[in-house]
């Protein structure tokens, strides 16, 4: 394949929407026929566009030849699924049962409250997004949190602002 | 066979049948309440748990199956115990309603609570909250629901239309369209086949008795209402009545009393549908005979939900679909154009009543394509089950009605309407119909009962060659009509695609959306067994051949509206009122 082809003509480096449904449906014509095979196209689905909104969703049910409502079942079903945009940073607060004893809750409160969005849901600058963790094993150091893979242990509400600066 | 001990009884069953059937067969009800015999089977309310000698835990008896030499106690301390507890765990999670419910005292989970002897919710619990989703058929309140599923089932594997499905998990689970979109806007059929196995209260129809409450107490309106036999042999069974009792008479005495104006037989405008389309339906044969183009095969328009369907997932090929409108709108068309200047009545003083079997009417009559002069032809739509409701508030006793006729004109039918309910029905009075313009003569069958095309199987198909026929009818000689019937979306979907890829057979296509008809209708009263459907079918063959005119052609009062006002089928005035457009909703 023509590398110069599958890069978005903007010089941006990044695929067009077009390019990414295109792959999509290399994969659902892959996959299509073999039973039980939702799950790994929604799966490389989401690796490719990043998230799996409704549009999407529909374009994989009449790939698939399945139900809107039973695509949208399975996104569900599994945690690791999303339908929202995901940031460029994951915040994951504790709510284990640790943390959540020790303040996990007023941290989560307060992330809602700098980054106007709620628990799930993502920046309007795609920057982050905010999600809760069962215990991260840090439950000697609570409340914990992490931001993608870095975790940050007994954790001040108040030094909030400070911790997000640095991304 | 297999053969086990149920409570200290040996018993014999088939392999592979599961414990539940295997004491349903021996006389010994287990309580179930998700399981529906022949429909769904899923295993999530475990009420009908049983003690198996030897396995530590209790078995969920509609999906274990039987083993050899197995040792079953449906009726333990135990059993009792865990049965009453897991039924209020499905209760602490339920919102208890109970007395502005509209299938109060019509509830599989009040009477099983009944049956399992509780007398209090002992876990008060926590509830989710979901909103309801009002669309203009069915209104869906997830804080009744006791995740079932039978719906689910129903919607994907017997309609296949697939809009409902669960969604999360564990203690968030909800049955939910896709990305909690209103039922309105995703594919859904309004066949409303979903609420009649909705065990409580979470799934039903939109409710409309308000509106026909208050119209019926406006002094200025004249209200019209119709009914068709599929309601009128069914709704016995919300009074109990042995199912298939018909109660027609019964039932014009008790909307008399309860105030509506005028009571018309929508048996009557099915006869005037049928000759309507079976002219539509020579009309498109003449114009493909002669070379040019017409939409073939005619599909019939009588579904609500079928029409709905091709919309959704058809749209370029709703103009195969007949522009014959469904027989309770002719009637209301009729009842505000003709019957209004006949009466001397104010146009906007009518409002027109269907009583339906059917859900899928309530968003029918909403269309634009379903109005003339700006005014819907209907204006409300009853299911089976809401005029139910309705005679037990107004505390009226059926049983004490002597029986009454319909009002004229809309009051005579014949044999053939009788059977309009049933999958076949449209196409056996349509077939008779049209052969007998085409050739003079009628339709070779006995009485109309084309056994090979009626009764319960999917899809059927059949020829009819045409010998002999009229003069002005030459075009036809030696043409052999093909024809075929389905119902439910399966039988839909397969007979759809042939269209779509131009290799249709046929000629003309009945479908029904629901399965066997409207006689099972997702108005129809709830619950339903096959034995009870197979009684009101009975009843619905009974009625037609006791009628005299078993011909919708033959129908005097059909003939009396040509002469007097309509011209002649298909006459500028009949495309006008009994005649549409099908346009996909935007
Ligand atoms: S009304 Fe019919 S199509 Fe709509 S959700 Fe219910 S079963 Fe499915
Ligand atoms: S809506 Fe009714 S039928 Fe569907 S899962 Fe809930 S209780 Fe069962
Ligand atoms: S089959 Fe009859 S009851 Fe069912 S949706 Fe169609 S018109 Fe309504
Ligand atoms: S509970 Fe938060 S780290 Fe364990
Ligand atoms: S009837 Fe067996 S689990 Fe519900």
């Amino acid at each position: 394949m023509n590398c110069e082809a599958t890069k978005c003509q903007c010089g941006c480096d990044q695929e067009t929407d077009q390019q990414k449904y295109e792959k999509i449906a290399e994969i659902i014509a892959k996959y299509k026929n073999q039973a039980g095979s939702l799950i790994q196209v929604l799966h490389a689905a989401q690796n490719i566009y990043g998230y799996l909104p409704l549009e999407l969703q529909r374009f994989i049910a009449a790939g698939m030849d399945k139900p809107l409502a039973e695509v949208s079942g399975v996104i569900t079903f599994y945690s690791f699924f999303s339908t929202q945009p995901k940031g460029k940073h994951t915040i994951r607060v504790c709510m284990g049962t640790a943390c959540y004893v020790r303040g996990g809750k007023k941290l989560v409160d307060r992330l809602e409250d700098i980054l106007k969005v709620q628990v799930g849901e993502t920046t309007e600058d795609r920057k982050y997004t905010l999600d809760i963790a069962r215990c991260i094993g840090a439950c000697g150091l609570a409340p914990a949190m992490m931001i993608d893979d870095v975790v940050y242990k007994q954790v001040n509400p108040d030094k909030l602002e400070t911790i997000l600066a640095k991304y | 066979m297999i053969n086990l001990t149920i409570n200290n009884k040996s018993v014999c069953v088939p392999d592979s049948t599961t414990i539940l059937e295997a004491a349903k067969q021996n006389n010994i009800d287990i309580p179930h309440l998700c399981y529906l015999e022949g429909v769904h089977k899923f295993g999530s309310c475990r009420l009908c748990v049983v003690e198996v000698e030897g396995v530590k835990n209790l078995q969920a008896s509609c999906m274990a199956e039987v083993r050899e030499g197995m040792v079953v106690h449906t009726n333990t301390e135990k059993v009792r115990k865990v049965r009453k507890n897991n039924y209020e765990l499905l209760l602490s999670n339920h919102l208890q309603d109970c007395p502005s419910c509209e299938t109060n005292k019509n509830c599989e989970l009040q009477d099983m609570g009944v049956r399992l002897g509780v007398t209090e919710a002992r876990f008060a619990g926590k509830t989710t909250v979901s909103k309801v989703d009002i669309s203009p058929s069915i209104t869906r309140d997830m804080n009744k629901c006791i995740l079932c599923r039978r719906c689910v089932t129903v919607c994907n594997d017997i309609q296949n239309v697939g809009v409902l499905s669960a969604h999360n998990r564990g203690f968030s689970t909800v049955i939910n369209t896709a990305m909690d979109l209103p039922l309105n806007t995703v594919d859904c059929t309004y066949c409303g086949q979903c609420t009649v196995v909705c065990p409580v209260g979470a799934i039903k129809e939109t409710d409309e008795i308000h509106n026909v409450w208050q119209a019926l107490s406006d002094k200025n309106k004249r209200v019209v209402v119709q009914l068709s036999s599929a309601v009128s042999v069914a709704i016995g069974e919300e009074f109990g009545y042995e199912p298939g009792t018909p109660l027609a008479g019964e039932l014009v005495s008790c909307l008399r009393e309860m105030g509506f104006d005028d009571i018309f037989n929508t048996n009557a405008a099915f006869d005037l549908t049928v000759v309507e389309q079976s002219t539509e339906l020579l009309n498109r044969l003449k114009t493909t005979q002669a070379g040019n183009e017409a939409k073939l095969p005619l599909v019939t328009s009588c579904c609500s939900s079928f029409i709905k369907y091709v919309e959704n997932k058809y749209p370029e090929e709703l103009d195969y679909i007949s522009t014959t409108k469904s027989p309770d709108l002719m009637l209301g068309a009729l009842a505000k154009s003709h019957y209004t200047e006949k009466m001397n009545m104010n146009l906007s003083e009518t409002y027109v009543v269907s009583v339906m079997p059917c859900t899928a009417k309530k968003f029918e009559i909403t269309r634009p394509e379903m109005q003339n002069n700006g005014l819907p032809n209907v204006d409300a739509v009853l299911t089976t089950r809401e005029v139910a409701r309705m005679i037990k508030e107004a505390g009226i006793d059926l049983r004490n009605l002597s029986k009454n006729q319909f009002d004229q004109p809309f009051s005579l039918s014949s044999g053939a309407a009788e059977l309009f309910g049933v999958t076949g029905g449209v196409m056996q009075a349509t077939l008779s119909t049209v052969y007998e313009m085409v050739t003079g003569r009628e339709l070779p069958f006995n009485k109309l009962q084309v056994t090979s095309i009626a009764g319960f199987d999917q899809t059927m198909d059949m020829e009819l060659k045409i010998e002999n026929p009229l003069e002005a009818y030459q075009y036809l000689d030696g043409v052999t009509i093909k024809v075929a019937v389905t119902s439910g979306f399966r039988g839909a979907e397969f007979l759809m695609n042939q269209i779509v890829k131009g290799e249709s057979p046929y000629h003309f296509i009945e479908v029904m959306g629901c399965p066997g008809g409207c006689v099972n209708g997702g108005g129809q009263p709830r619950p339903l067994t096959l034995e009870i459907l197979q009684k009101r079918l009975e009843a619905l063959y009974g009625q037609s051949e006791g009628k005299a005119t078993s011909k919708p052609n033959d129908n005097e009062v059909i003939s009396a509206l040509y002469k007097e006002y309509l011209q002649e089928p298909y006459s500028p005035r009949a495309q006008e009122l009994l005649h549409t457009q099908h346009r996909k909703t935007v």
